[in-house]
């Protein structure tokens, strides 16, 4: 009897439409229709929640009140990919949590228009506590995508 | 009260693949291992509970319905436990609760991981982020480590060295370990000249892919006593926190909750420490087993898990305080660095405590161990196991 260990080649094609909800649905039309980002405010804890929730984790209620945030802010973490993922973005890119002026929570997308090929000079500009502001994009379409960060020169 | 103790250990080495069988083959191999350790037969077995993370990355949806029968579960009550990363962890506490339920007796927790089967780990692992905010900003399970990494660095001045101390013990230890995935020496040059992956995380830094399986036998003790097994590894305490599922929700300055430091590690394991009745692990911890993916995790780890302060796990890693003749050695078994078959990672940390409580970890056992701990984490540092394991209760 062969000993040949035989294999079965599979691959998952799955569709999805996804619904946004409510309070996503009024957080992308404000950055397609109007550039603006909006966090709701949390009526105990007082934190302006961004991406905006409906409730607060932490105070264990609902949010009401929709905030309008700066549209510059802060860097909060970052990383920058060097390896090229399946599925996932041609690298280098990098990626940013920036805690926008006037929210309490920082935002994830990614950080543009800086030189990434050399790392070291790369982390002379992208630091925790740089500013930066959101650039949006020209067409929008009511996505995360829609918009980015970018170093803002002082 | 009814107490549980850990009379049974099986693994199998840990690899890139197994070809030579499916899933619920690989589990049986850990269990049969596990049912000769303690002495048991497969009828002994009450209930199952079955650690099985992600279906895709097993290519199969439900796959705990492939595998339960393969390892004994016919006719009897069966549970899929799926935490992430840290499913073995829950998955063991949830056989605890069976026994401490008073409604069983002898609980088989077991599972297995075939993520060798798939390149697309990373853009799988894409998909635990949610498809409205986070989704299409490429965030994997490497680069949501970084952002941890990256703060760790920034608040306490820790660095690349101090992460790269982490991997050659880490590697080290692997070679005594006969179950560990990845055997080789490496330097400090080497980690610090590794390709970087997602900054500040190198290829150095990050965990492999590994497959293979882990079965744990829990008792009561009165099944214990009948037994007459003298070599018992008793749960002596468990912790479990689940922290926000934005990570930008630990960045608000407040310090309150720090994505820097694994606050949800802090709060389980000060249960579970509690609950073992240990006041300073430092001191009443011998041996511990984290699941730390990344080195950078593990640095956040250890302070979490009271070995250290905050922000000084650096230090002590150029201290040697967690190699093997150090004071508190940290993951003899070479830990998730040099294997992580995710299903039964954390369960795997458990495993390995439990040896190291029982005297049976071979070259790896650190001497006159009392008190051991394992941990678990899954999703975006978000969800943490702790169990404390000793040799007597
Ligand atoms: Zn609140």
């Amino acid at each position: 009897m062969s000993k040949e260990l035989l294999f079965i080649s599979q691959h998952w094609n799955i569709e999805f439409n996804h619904a946004a909800g409510e309070t996503a649905s009024v957080f992308f039309r404000a950055i397609k229709e109007r550039k603006e980002i909006l966090g709701r405010r949390c009526p105990a804890c007082k934190r302006v929640l961004l991406p905006p929730r409906s409730f607060c984790e932490r105070c264990f209620v609902d949010t009401l009140e929709w905030v309008k945030v700066g549209k510059e802010g802060t860097i909060e973490a970052f990383t920058i990919v060097y390896e090229q993922f399946r599925g996932l973005p041609k690298p280098p890119y990098a990626i940013a949590y920036v805690l926008l002026d006037g929210a309490s929570t920082a935002m994830v997308n990614f950080l543009k228009k800086v030189d990434l090929n050399n790392l070291q000079e790369a982390l002379e500009r992208i630091k925790i506590g740089a500013r930066v502001k959101v650039v949006f994009k020209r067409k929008r379409r009511g996505r995360i995508t829609d918009f980015w960060y970018e170093l803002l020169h002082t | 009260m009814i107490q549980a103790g850990i009379i049974g250990i099986g693994q199998t080495r840990f690899v890139t693949r197994r070809d030579d069988v499916n899933l619920g083959e690989l589990a049986r191999e850990a269990t049969i291992i596990a049912l000769e350790d303690a002495g048991i037969e497969f009828r002994d077995i009450e209930a199952v509970v079955f650690s099985l993370a992600l279906d895709a990355l097993e290519g199969m949806e439900n796959a705990e319905r492939w595998c339960v029968e393969a390892v004994g579960g016919c006719k009897k009550p069966c549970i899929r436990v799926h935490m992430g990363g840290a499913t073995g962890g829950s998955a063991l506490h949830t056989g605890l609760f069976h026994i401490l339920s008073g409604l069983f007796n002898c609980v088989l927790v077991v599972g297995a991981e075939k993520m060798g089967e798939t390149q697309d780990a990373q853009s799988i692992l894409n998909l635990i982020f949610d498809p409205v905010y986070e989704r299409e900003v490429a965030i994997n399970a490497i680069n949501m480590c970084s952002f941890q990494a990256i703060r760790h660095m920034r608040k306490y001045g820790t660095t690349e060295y101090h992460m790269a101390l982490v991997a050659v013990r880490s590697y080290k230890n692997a070679l005594k370990n006969p179950y560990a995935h990845i055997k080789k020496e490496i330097t400090v040059e080497d980690v610090l000249n590794s390709r970087v992956i997602c900054y500040p995380i190198k290829l150095y830094d990050c965990c492999p892919r590994s497959t293979g399986a882990c079965a744990v036998l829990v008792a009561s003790s009165r099944f214990i006593k009948k037994l007459g097994k003298k070599r018992i590894a008793w749960i002596s305490g468990i912790g479990s926190c689940t922290n926000s599922y934005f990570m930008g929700d630990r960045m608000d300055n407040s310090g309150l909750n720090d994505h820097a430091d694994a606050e949800g590690l802090l709060i389980a394991a000060k249960k579970a420490y509690k609950m073992a009745g240990i006041s300073d692990p430092k001191k009443e911890i011998d041996v511990a087993e984290i699941y730390a993916p990344f080195t950078s995790t593990e640095l956040a780890a250890v302070e979490a898990l009271g070995f250290c302060e905050k922000g000084e796990s650096g230090i002590c890693n150029e201290k040697g305080i967690f190699d093997m003749d150090g004071k508190l050695p940290v993951n003899p078994s070479g830990g998730v660095l040099t294997s992580n078959p995710i299903s039964v990672t954390a369960l795997v940390r458990v495993a390995e405590a439990a040896l190291q409580v029982m005297g049976k970890a071979g070259e790896r056992q650190v001497k006159g161990v009392k008190n051991a701990v394992a941990t678990g984490e899954g999703g975006s540092l978000q969800f943490y196991t702790v169990t404390v394991l000793s040799k007597g209760i």
